[in-house]
């Protein structure tokens, strides 16, 4: 049906729904296969690790994972966005060092209140993101070159920051609060209601809207099992939560970030541009886009979550030290959208991606920190995963162009 | 309108490119509900004439009159606003986005009214006017949901043709709409060009095949080294003249041999 005939092929005939039980397999296959695919990845990972130690699957290990995934979550968030428009961003780690060092310092040594501090270090991500935005579209430089230079000049500014000593401990309940506060059963609960009911509302609203107006709907079994997958997803991780520490503060903060920027990426003028000019640049221009204004706000998103990250790893940490927003956290935060199908290639992903990647990437560095690898086996690991996402895209983005032009 | 019924009037216009005279002082008229051809060899003037047209270029001297009125056409916005679409040869669409994102894209329909920084897409009502346009035009798509990178070439030109169309437009100039389509699509594409004509919009058609200008065109404009060769009603013309004009050979001596 790809050469349509003028005679046969009215557009109507071709959105009829689907009626064959197989049919709507196929169609949840397409729609959904890309987080399906790393929803079983992540059961995979899971089982793995859980046979090789039965404290992997522990509610007390589970809420600790949860735990490790908000920094990179959030600052995955972030990433999604530059990924977008076909960018990359690799300041973003030492943007999050630098951020949680500011809002350190400001509330620790200069005693202001936590909330503005916090607010000054958002602030001094968003200040970076518009500076690298700037220079990346008045200056025409590749992207990765004013991040990379992005990188070690915040990894300075860091160590400038946080000045002789190194390390601002922090203990202003304001701050440390954020990773460190745990709602009872009861929240969690009404936590797991609301998400389910608003889910569904949403969901089935939208859908009841499209019927009515006679535009294309998704066939309703297909809307059914989806809501059934997000509430078992919601219950039972609630009942985990609530069998240890209960609902984490950090993980609601990651959702509520995840939800909103998937909301403005898919609902919005702006989401609608900012995957335009990541699908053709040139396209977008001539249909009056201002490119390099999107260009510039997706780096200020971007660097804003990077520092929102970073806050939100110096109050589990409880400081802020010279090694802050280092290590692997950039490629863990580039990497999680990227193996859960945000293409590196600009155009193609979604918010979800960094949460579900992050997980990915959260549960293999905590299964292998429980079994104790050797630091040598970890790095090779990581790396071999990270190599595996990016071969899928590629993989992904060959088949589509091979297919695209019929 | 004019005093004949023109859409658009272009009177003695001209181009130069440093020594290099694009256009030479060239007359083109256009009629609502009629399809013009516009042809020339490589380098004839014909990109710098539709450039002039869409606002692209600003030309050195020469008049432009837009339903009676005599305007000036300073860049592609100044164009749209007048009414004067223009879909290029590489269409520039999204393959990424589907049919209806694409038709709206940087015109997109919002829910609510104004005033809240960040308004929602109102896509029901982009795809049920998306719907519209397309059944108007006979437009076959699989999907008005499908991706556009999905779809083959002529459909693909179809739904850079109707997005042109969204404006409103009095006049719609299409660069080789028929480049390296197949025969099925290229008749398409040719069907969709008579709709055009059917809906009283004045249709300009750059092409390199005679033989799609004569199936489509009611005249053609042949232009030259930057000048007007002659214009033929495509109903008492051979190919031979049309080629003739082209080559800048007198009818009798053209050679034979076809435009690619």
């Amino acid at each position: 049906m790809k050469v349509g005939d003028p005679d046969v092929a009215a557009p109507e005939a071709a959105e009829a729904e689907p009626t064959s039980p197989r049919d709507l397999l196929r169609r949840f296959l397409q729609g959904d296969l890309a987080s399906l695919r790393v929803i079983l990845a992540i059961a995979v990972i899971w089982i793995i690790f859980d046979l090789q130690n039965e404290r992997f699957l522990s509610a007390a290990n589970l809420t600790n994972l949860f735990l490790q995934i908000t920094a990179v979550g959030l600052i995955a968030v972030g990433v999604v966005m530059v990924l977008l428009i076909g960018e990359i961003d690799l300041s973003v780690g030492a943007t999050s060092g630098l951020a949680a060092a500011v809002m350190a310092v400001l509330n620790v040594k200069n005693g202001w209140d936590p909330a503005l501090a916090i607010v000054a270090g958002v602030a001094t991500g968003a200040a970076i993101g518009l500076l690298q935005g700037m220079l990346f579209t008045r200056f025409r430089i590749p992207s990765f070159v004013v991040t990379l230079a992005g990188l070690l000049t915040w990894q300075g500014a860091l160590l400038l920051v946080l000045g002789k000593t190194g390390t601002v401990n922090l203990s202003n309940s304001g701050i440390t609060d954020l990773a460190n506060t745990f709602y009872g059963p009861a929240v969690g609960w009404i936590f797991a209601a609301v998400t389910i009911a608003a889910f569904a509302l949403v969901t089935l609203g939208g859908h009841r809207r499209r019927v009515a107006a006679g535009v294309t709907a998704e066939p309703t079994p297909l809307l059914l099992i989806r809501i059934a997958m997000i509430a078992v997803v919601v219950i039972v991780a609630v009942a985990i939560l609530n069998s240890d520490r209960g609902l984490p503060l950090a993980l609601l903060i990651l959702l509520a970030f995840v939800i909103g920027f998937q909301a403005l990426t898919t609902r919005t003028v702006f989401g609608r541009h900012l995957f335009a000019v990541g699908g053709s640049a040139e396209a977008a221009r001539r249909a009056g886009i201002g490119v390099d204004k999107i260009r510039v706000i997706a780096f200020v998103l971007c660097s804003s979550m990077a520092a929102v990250g970073g806050i939100l790893a110096a109050s589990r940490l409880l400081a802020v030290n010279q090694s802050s927003g280092g290590s692997n956290l950039l490629l863990e935060a580039i990497a999680a959208p990227v193996i859960a199908g945000t293409s590196l290639f600009g155009g193609r992903g979604s918010v979800w991606s960094a949460l579900l990647g992050a997980t990915v990437i959260g549960s293999i560095s905590n299964g292998m920190n429980l079994l104790a690898l050797e630091s040598s086996v970890k790095f090779m690991i990581t790396g071999g995963v990270l190599l595996a996402a990016v071969i899928i895209d590629a993989v992904a983005r060959s088949r589509r162009q091979a297919e695209g032009r019929v | 309108m004019s005093e004949n019924g023109e859409v658009l009037s272009i009177k003695g216009i001209s181009k130069h490119f440093g020594p290099v005279h694009a256009l030479d002082g060239v007359d083109l008229d256009v009629r609502p509900g009629e399809v013009l051809a516009l042809v020339g060899d490589n380098g004839a003037g014909k990109s710098t004439l539709v450039k002039s047209i869409s606002g692209i270029h600003t030309v050195d001297s020469g008049e432009f009159i837009f339903e009676g009125q005599e305007v000036s056409i300073g860049s592609p916005a100044a164009a749209t606003e007048l009414g004067i679409a223009t879909v290029y040869q590489d269409l520039a669409l999204c393959d990424n986005l589907d049919v209806v994102a694409n038709l709206f894209l940087g015109q997109e329909e919002l829910v609510g009214g104004a005033g809240t920084a960040i308004r929602a897409l109102d896509e029901i009502a982009m795809e049920q006017r998306s719907h519209e346009l397309l059944e108007q035009l006979s437009v076959t798509i699989p999907s008005v949901r499908s991706e556009v990178g999905t779809l083959s070439g002529g459909q693909r030109q179809q739904v850079a043709v109707a997005r042109s169309l969204l404006g409103e437009p009095k006049v719609v100039m299409l660069d080789e709409p028929t480049a390296a389509l197949g025969v099925v699509q290229t008749k398409q594409v040719l069907d969709l060009i008579r709709r055009l004509r059917e809906r009283n919009l004045g249709v300009i058609v750059i092409s390199h095949n005679l033989a799609d200008v004569f199936a489509v065109a009611d005249r053609i404009f042949v232009l030259r080294l930057g000048r007007r060769a002659g214009i033929f009603d495509t109903s008492n013309t051979s190919e031979e003249q049309v080629v003739g004009a082209i080559t800048g050979a007198s009818t009798d001596t053209a050679e034979r041999e076809r435009q690619p």
